[in-house]
């Protein structure tokens, strides 16, 4: 497309109607034998009766001059910008054309509209078509006879589930849901230990099927999994069942809808679904993590929650502080949460009125996390409101509530032994003082200790039920920060 | 222009990192005068078995080393990774369960 050094330009589209009241004007400019082009944004048959109108569908020339609204007239000169209107004013059109008298049976006045190139979700499409990113990570072209969506399952780039295909134009967009610039290092991501910045984040929020609001949440969970504490490499190639769990506390759970209520760890709600996928499909192509023949993921038996494992405290409906509280920050700060979630045990007690009761039916339901005998376990309880009204109505804090199920699961060393109820699992040594009071109550080891218990409220209005998600071990599997913009 | 005809542009969303593949170094013949290390990785009851293999090689005159994880969870630390490399010039490591 040659560029007009000198003269006049105009930008229209034929679905303006200020477009469509100006084409005399145009027409009388293109007469007038002055340089003039007409650029046409949806149209090359518009406007009628001007000869060699511009196609610019692909908006080359618009995105290039930066046109927002149509119609615009630009005057250049030298090849340089000297004069520009929007809209149709007639004083303006007249001064920048020289000519007198232009339009005078037209109104004086007319706003004009949205130019194509800045409708919603068009910019970022421009700068991918115009190479304009600033995007660093390797391009691959899928040729236009190949499915998409096959080429990247053979590439192996997906959890097993179809992924949103991560065009540049998707990625620039995800990258505006964050202050943090596309090339900060948020972690160096195990087995492979490579380095993941934001950009690449962005990468694998996309196929998740994030939305850019979600971004900052999935930013932080990626950075506290793979950070000192978590121990993200041990969570990976482990035989057991863990998966990383995100729980996210803090005003951008429900500015960003996040459930926290109905089916909250169940399917349907978009961030609990994404951010949680995100995350694993960072380990899966950063990291290098995968399942199958030559992966370092070498779980057993795995669970569903290996896609994806996310969702939001009911903080509104708590009658406790929330997590993020308990553990010292605000209650207007955003928080994310990692455990290691080894999956759902489903816990119904439709019978008891009183906290005590439902600490007998918590404790006996947590006696059973990876086997009744295994000690020093770690479990999230996760409380439904039909649950906690009871300690609400009684004044129970959660504190109070975690202390009398941990009181209720100090366990004998008796019942712990191996051949203990028949099977041989159980203490693997114990000290000569301990078998000497092998028969004493008194005697205990603690299933949980105070840090490896947590109580979480969520979960629906209807339905007398909790839920416990184990955990992996003492050592690996837990840490919260903040989530920063 | 045909939207539809055009191909499509993807970012890749992997580390582009590029698989090294190492040869295995060579098994000694004989273990006469080496130092063999014994890495336990600290997950029960691996050290059994472990010192099991310690006295049997003491027992035929090899120079043992020993050498434990902090926590079978976490990957060795650096230093200690190192300190092996210098010290031996086998490596046995455990497992366990």
């Amino acid at each position: 497309m040659e560029r007009i050094a000198n003269g006049l330009v105009a930008v229209v589209k034929r679905g303006c109607r200020t477009c469509e009241l100006v084409k005399p004007v145009l027409r009388e400019l293109a007469d007038a034998g002055t340089p003039f082009s007409v650029y046409s944004q949806d149209d090359p048959a518009f406007p009628e009766g001007v000869p060699g109108v511009i196609d610019d569908r692909r908006l080359a020339f618009s995105y290039r001059e930066r046109i927002e609204i149509v119609p615009t007239l630009i005057r250049y000169q030298d090849a340089k910008e000297v004069g520009r209107v929007i809209g149709w004013n007639r004083r303006e059109w007249q001064a920048l054309t020289g000519v007198n008298g232009l339009g005078g049976k037209l109104p004086e006045n007319r706003p004009g509209c949205g130019a194509r190139n800045i409708e919603p979700g068009m910019a970022e499409e421009l700068a991918a078509r115009f190479g304009d990113t600033g995007i660093v990570s390797r391009r691959v072209c899928i040729p236009a006879h190949v499915d998409p969506m096959e080429a990247i399952y053979d590439r192996g780039w997906t959890d097993g589930l179809p992924v949103t295909p991560p065009t540049e134009a998707r990625v620039l967009r995800m990258l505006k849901g964050t202050r943090r610039r596309p090339d900060e290092v948020i972690a160096i991501v195990p087995p492979d230990r490579a380095v993941c910045t934001v950009e690449k984040a962005a990468v694998n929020a996309v196929m998740a099927g994030c939305k850019p609001e979600y971004f900052p949440v999935v930013l932080a969970a990626i950075e506290t999994a793979c950070g000192p504490k978590f121990g993200m490499h041990g969570v990976l190639c482990t035989t057991s069942f863990a998966t990383p769990m995100i729980v996210v506390s803090g005003p951008i759970s429900r500015g960003i809808g996040m459930n926290s209520g109905r089916n909250v760890l169940g399917q349907a709600n978009r961030p609990n679904a994404s951010i949680g996928r995100a995350l694993q499909l960072v380990i899966r192509n950063v990291g290098g993590g995968r399942p199958g023949p030559g992966g370092i993921d070498r779980c057993t038996i795995g669970h569903q929650g290996k896609y994806t494992m996310c969702f939001a405290e009911d903080e509104l409906g708590s009658p406790w502080e929330s997590l993020a509280v308990e553990r010292g920050f605000r209650p207007d700060q955003n928080v994310v949460h990692i455990f290691t979630g080894n999956g759902v045990q489903g816990l119904h007690d439709h019978r008891s009125r009183s906290p005590e009761g439902l600490v007998s039916t918590y404790a006996q339901c947590l006696r059973v996390v990876h086997h009744p005998k295994i000690t020093y376990s770690t479990a999230l309880l996760v409380i439904a409101p039909e649950h906690t009204i009871h300690f609400r109505e009684a004044g129970w804090s959660k504190q109070r509530l975690k202390q009398a199920i941990l009181q209720r699961l100090q366990i004998p060393i008796r019942e712990l032994m191996p051949g203990y109820n028949g099977d041989d699992e159980g203490l693997r040594r114990i000290t000569p003082e301990q078998r000497a009071r092998l028969d004493d109550p008194t005697l205990t080891i603690p299933k949980f200790l105070p840090e490896g218990l947590n109580i979480v409220a969520a979960g629906g209005e209807a339905g007398m039920m909790a839920a416990v998600i184990a955990g992996l071990s003492m050592e690996v599997g837990m840490d919260w920060a903040e989530i920063k913009p | 222009m045909n939207e539809e005809d055009q191909d499509l542009v993807l970012v890749d969303p992997t580390s582009e990192l590029h698989r090294e593949f190492r040869d295995r170094l060579q098994r000694p013949q004989t273990l006469d005068g080496l130092t063999v290390g014994i890495l336990d990785i600290k997950k029960d009851p691996g050290e059994i078995f472990l010192g099991r293999l310690d006295e049997l090689l003491t027992g035929r005159g090899v120079k043992v080393k020993r050498y434990v994880k902090p926590h079978f969870s976490w990957e060795a630390p650096t230093e200690l990774k190192q300190t092996i490399a210098e010290e031996c010039d086998v490596l046995i490591e455990g497992l366990a369960d």
